[in-house]
């Protein structure tokens, strides 16, 4: 994509309702006509790093000062499954399992 | 022998060791300062004095000798610990009780500090001001009607006030240096990998680190003795050498190289910020530093970036908050629509506009001029300082163009918010450690910070630096109006 293509953002409401389903959320009218004209004017902001010249430039999506930690993949004790249980809002305590409503 | 409120942690350890006073008296004195100050600062979310005084009683029989041994420590409460809530300032987690410790609450506790309360954040640590914690915001001691930057802004506020001597924070993009400078205490942001975010509730994962926040440069080198080091729940913690923090350094700053670029304080910093910052590097410089000019080119870039990286890594880590496992649920029908009104219940407005705009990055479409090309400038980022730290030891701005800056006054300005992080979201995406120390006042007594990056695991010299800094003036001894010892209940 050419820089030129984002750039003087308009966010349509049906942009900003197909980013909130990716995101899980449910928006009311108000938030999204909020976030429409916030995000417009983030993201138009945000475009002023087009202007950095990153042609051949590898990616930084990580820091990694020094290499990974190894540590050996061995079996150890990890939490209790009934101690998991306690902070869950529904669980099946019996069958040691977090119950949720149906998928459809 | 009761100390004083502002008694250093080092002092507090040895007052007890010496047996003029116990744990137990000390962490009595904090739960004191606590329940008469805090109505009117909120820096915690919850304290539980109990469970504090139950193990103060229990290192007074054990009588052990632990670097922090006695000192009660404040917790921002995105820290995960055993037993005592953690919202990290968000509806969606009330209620919720982790089942672990953070690595860091283990290794302060190790060494003998007693938890004393967790404290107010902006909700997932994503602010400037706290006024995104959505259990209401902590207030500046210097001024209440201001914000006390963010988002470790209650341990800021515990510290600064004469609550606690010592609490952590997190840093992303400038969360416990900035609210350091807006209080008048000191913060270190560690190197990336030098403290294990094990047990951190994560924000941004290639960014975030925990640190101290402290009355002195000399104990925030303490806490980070305490909790630094490898961990193996953490691959990304390094075996790097330890933090050898010399204290006092017999020849001033003679032969340290100070860089300074002049070129990003050019618009946008406030006057009495400014000279403030003039003035402590002329300190520097009087100390026996080589003060001198340096370029970071790209770091006109480092806010944009910082708000793409971080939101996109963001909306993967929030993915988590489903109402499954912990924290609020909201019951539905089915399985999507409860993920979906869960999410929406439960986060606040800040943290929504993060997600989706971190979402937004990340989708087909618009990833390569979004996302990618962030993370291609945080590398001519990091390039450039890697440059200018190859012929300067460390390089000095402002921690923050303004000071603390009126609640309520810039909340419904996402905007405006993300701009003020200018000077401290560099070193995040660097990876670079940076602390901020005391560096005067503006002519309305709010506190200016000066602010230190060093080279990758080079704790040890930018504290050297503050610490010869500290030595040379006496802003850290300023106590603000709105103090715990002197508030009635």
């Amino acid at each position: 994509m050419l820089a030129s293509d984002v750039m003087a953002t308009k966010l349509e409401r049906d942009d900003v309702l197909r980013v909130a389903e990716l995101a899980h959320l449910s928006l009311t009218d108000a938030e999204v006509e909020t976030f429409a004209r916030q995000l417009a004017a983030i993201l138009d902001w945000v475009n002023q790093i087009q202007e950095a010249d990153t042609a051949g430039v590898p990616p930084t999506s990580h820091i990694a000062a020094t290499e990974a930690a190894w540590r050996d993949d061995a079996e150890t004790p990890s939490i209790d499954r009934a101690r998991a249980l306690d902070g869950a809002p529904d669980p099946a305590r019996e069958a040691g399992l977090f119950r949720v409503p149906t998928v459809r | 022998m009761a100390l004083s409120a502002f008694a250093s942690a080092a002092a507090i350890r040895a007052a007890i060791a010496r047996r003029e006073t116990s744990a137990e008296e000390v962490c009595r004195a904090a739960l004191d300062r606590i329940a008469r100050a805090d109505d009117a600062l909120h820096a915690f979310l919850h304290v539980d004095a109990d469970r504090a005084l139950a193990r103060a009683r229990a290192l007074d029989a054990e009588r052990g000798d632990g670097a922090l041994y006695g000192v009660p420590v404040a917790l921002k409460d995105n820290i995960s610990t055993r037993d005592v809530p953690t919202t990290a300032g968000s509806r969606i987690l009330d209620g919720y009780r982790p089942v672990y410790n953070a690595t860091v609450v283990d290794r302060l506790e190790q060494a003998g500090a007693i938890v004393i309360g967790k404290t107010v954040c902006d909700e997932f640590a994503m602010g400037s001001s706290t006024e995104h914690c959505a259990y209401g915001p902590a207030r500046n001691p210097w001024n209440p009607a201001r914000a006390p930057g963010g988002s470790s802004g209650g341990s800021a506020v515990a510290v600064a006030s004469g609550m606690t001597p010592l609490a952590l924070g997190s840093d992303t993009g400038g969360s416990i240096r900035q609210p350091a400078a807006f209080c008048g205490i000191v913060g270190l942001k560690p190197t990336y990998g030098r403290v294990s975010r094990y047990g951190l509730l994560a924000f941004a994962s290639s960014l975030d680190q925990i640190g101290p926040l402290s009355g002195s440069v000399a104990d925030a080198a303490l806490a980070l003795a305490a909790i630094e080091g490898p961990d193996p729940r953490d691959a990304t913690c390094a075996a790097a050498p330890p933090t050898r923090f010399g204290g006092a350094r017999d020849r001033g700053l003679r032969g340290v190289r100070i860089g300074v670029p002049r070129h990003l304080l050019d618009t946008g910093v406030d006057a009495d910020v400014a000279s403030a910052f003039e003035a402590a590097v002329r300190t520097l410089t009087d100390l026996g530093a080589a003060v001198e000019p340096i370029e970071l080119p790209h770091s006109r870039f480092a806010v944009p970036v910082y708000y793409l990286v971080a939101t996109a890594e963001a909306s993967a880590n929030l993915a988590r908050y489903d109402g499954v496992r912990y924290g609020l649920r909201v019951p539905a029908e089915t399985l999507a629509e409860m993920f979906t009104g869960t999410r929406s219940a439960g986060f606040g407005p800040e943290v929504k506009r993060r997600i989706m705009l971190g979402t937004y990055a990340l989708s087909a479409g618009y990833y390569d001029a979004y996302y990618r090309k962030a993370q291609q400038v945080r590398t001519l980022i990091r390039q450039d300082f890697d440059e200018a730290l190859a012929s300067v030891d460390a390089i000095a701005l402002p921690t923050s163009p303004t000071p603390a800056f009126g609640l309520g006054e810039r909340v419904d300005d996402p905007l405006a918010m993300y701009v003020a992080d200018v000077f401290t979201v560099a070193a995040p995406l660097a990876g670079l450690p940076a602390l901020s120390v005391p560096a005067g006042f503006t002519r309305d007594t709010l506190p200016v910070g000066l602010q230190v990056i060093g080279r990758a695991w080079d704790e040890a010299g930018i504290l050297g630096i503050g610490h010869a800094f500290e030595q040379a003036t006496d802003w850290r001894t300023r106590r603000p109006p709105q103090r715990a010892d002197l508030a009635s209940a």
